[in-house]
């Protein structure tokens, strides 16, 4: 296994005519993490990983492994493992003869197919050819081709999407894994809940544009304070926060109410005489500020 | 170097991994051996050649059972095949999106097409075989069970069975260009059909009315493997005064091969993969 190197984006751009897949990228990844790169479909990610890849060219800026571009790399799925959304094999080949071909057109050693093809599972099913292949097999393929060169840094395109449940908790201890070994390992997603128990790093794009770089747990901080306040006495609890000066959305669980604390709302209703029967802080949890960070992106189109 | 010599090898194997290149290859045996057979009888037992008085018969009965004639039958209705071969090799790769698989192994993108073009070349060689173990195998047995000596000892014939080698290593080259040229699967099988099947003989009797377009007739690509082979029944339809010589024929071919290629490398081989 080759070292993991940082990849880094630098003002990464790319036009499609009048649409700006990708605007203005900079963005590093580190070795050792899963980090996890997250927009909603459209958003520009794929665009963003083939650029990475060499496979599109970008309008402006760069992409690269510690610096060297894909193409550059001397071998470079020795250096570099990549798995494409929508892994595209012939379908009238074998996976064995699949793996063979990629390590030949690669310059990596044959002996490798077999160690590949045990570490994703498909040993058993190796001589069959892909026509036959459910998604969650071509993703395993997919994952094997990747880890042909047994690279340092993975880069996989959508990876989970497709997997049973049972193969959605493998990958994940399988990335986790190969990221304690030293692996820079990024992996694109649609879905924050698809990741949220893999990764360590987040990276969110909407519209082609940076959002938010940070922890998992940056997200959590990212989360706005909101109190769920409800009582039997539903009218008189509402006259009394709107007289207080305070704005709050009615819902089902009761009243929301903004940027405060618990501890606030408790003292308007003591002072009105008010019963309440549920008072709490509400986390609006990592999906919902997943979702705040995406639509914000929407601002900027 | 080393990243060409893998393309090469990766092209090879990718040929040989799946079904397309036997299927062909059993139907180019058969397609060929049953003309170049089927002619030999035909020709040899034209009614009237045997008896003497018939002189003008026996005249024709001979011209047209020439074993070189008869063997040609290998390029002269075998060299669609290689090029299908080689197309399909180019626009497979667009058809199942598998050149981003291709790209991410080997980046350099003008290797990868220069491997493809010497491993179809390769391919287009082993077709030149196959084709000719069945005009000359099943061919020449047709003339011999027919009294006419097939030529075997001479080398004359030898050296036909080479160039028809070479002429379809080629034609091998060019469908690989040409697949890169029209990346549609379904319009490069139509675009060769029509043209090797019913363009190019067309035109190739249209320019045989006159002079000049004669003169331009002969760079047609199958009137350059005629050239490059020998005579075939084309040629003997048209009738065209002053053809190629072999190698000007063979010159033809590998400059039809590059400009194609060049033009698909130039076109849609470096665009973007999405």
């Amino acid at each position: 296994m080759t070292a993991g190197v940082t990849i880094e984006f630098d003002g990464l751009s790319k036009s499609f005519g009048a649409v700006q897949a990708v605007d203005d990228l900079t963005f590093h990844v580190e070795p050792g993490k899963v980090t996890g790169f997250l927009g909603p479909n459209g958003a520009g990610k794929t665009t963003t990983l083939r650029m990475l890849l060499g496979l599109v060219q970008p309008t402006s800026g760069s992409a690269t492994f510690g610096g060297v571009p894909y193409a550059k790399l001397p071998v470079p799925a020795a250096t570099v493992g990549a798995a494409l959304e929508a892994a595209s094999f012939v379908p009238g080949r074998t996976a064995r003869n699949h793996l063979r071909v990629h390590a030949s057109a690669a310059r990596l050693p044959a002996n490798r197919v077999d160690v590949v093809l045990a570490q994703v599972g498909l040993l058993d099913v190796a001589d069959r050819r892909v026509a036959g292949y459910s998604l969650g097999m071509r993703q395993r393929l997919g994952l094997a081709t990747a880890l042909l060169g047994d690279p340092g840094v993975l880069v996989l395109d959508e990876p989970i999407n497709g997997l049973d449940p049972e193969g959605i908790k493998w990958i994940r201890g399988f990335l986790t894994a190969l990221a304690a070994e030293g692996r820079t390992v990024l992996i694109s997603s649609h879905l924050l809940s698809e990741v949220q128990q893999s990764v360590d790093e987040v990276v969110i794009i909407a519209k082609g544009r940076l959002a938010h770089v940070g922890t998992l747990a940056s997200l959590d901080a990212a989360d706005t304070l909101r109190v769920v306040v409800n009582s039997p006495e539903h009218e008189r609890l509402a006259t009394a926060l709107t007289a207080a000066g305070y704005t709050f959305d009615q819902a089902r669980a009761g009243l929301i109410v903004h940027d405060v604390e618990a501890i606030d709302i408790g003292r308007v209703a003591l002072a009105a005489g008010i019963p309440l029967s549920a008072l709490s802080r509400h986390r609006s949890g990592l999906e919902d500020s997943f979702l705040a960070l995406v639509s914000g992106g929407e601002d900027h189109a | 170097m080393t990243s060409l010599l893998a393309a090469i090898r990766s092209e090879f194997l990718k040929v040989f991994t799946t079904r397309v290149w036997w299927g062909l290859a059993l139907i180019l045996f058969v397609y060929v051996g049953f003309a170049a057979a089927g002619a030999a009888l035909l020709f040899a037992n034209i009614p009237g050649a045997a008896e003497s008085s018939g002189a003008g018969a026996q005249a024709t009965s001979e011209m047209l059972t020439q074993p070189g004639l008869i063997y040609g039958f290998a390029t002269s209705i075998g060299y669609v095949f290689p090029v299908l071969l080689g197309a399909l090799a180019t626009t497979g790769e667009f058809r199942h999106q598998s050149l981003t698989p291709t790209f991410l192994a080997n980046p350099n993108r003008g290797h990868v097409l220069v491997g493809k073009v010497l491993a179809l070349t390769g391919v287009g060689a082993l077709y030149g075989v196959i084709a000719l173990v069945a005009s000359v195998g099943l061919g020449g047995g047709a003339l011999a069970i027919s009294g006419i000596d097939p030529m075997l000892a001479d080398s004359d014939t030898w050296a036909l069975i080479g160039r028809a080698v070479l002429a379809m290593a080629l034609w091998g080259a060019i469908g690989v260009g040409l697949g890169a040229v029209l990346p549609s699967q379904v319009g490069a099988i139509i675009v060769v059909l029509a043209f090797t099947q019913f363009v190019e003989p067309l035109l190739r009797l249209a320019s045989s009315f006159s002079e000049v377009t004669a003169s331009i007739g002969r760079f047609l690509p199958g009137a350059a493997t005629d050239a490059l082979v020998g005579p075939s029944f084309y040629t003997m339809m048209s009738a065209q005064q002053d053809a190629l010589t072999w190698w000007q024929g063979g010159l033809v071919l590998l400059g039809i091969g590059v400009v194609v290629a060049l033009i698909g490398y130039a076109t849609t081989w470096r665009r973007d993969v999405t």
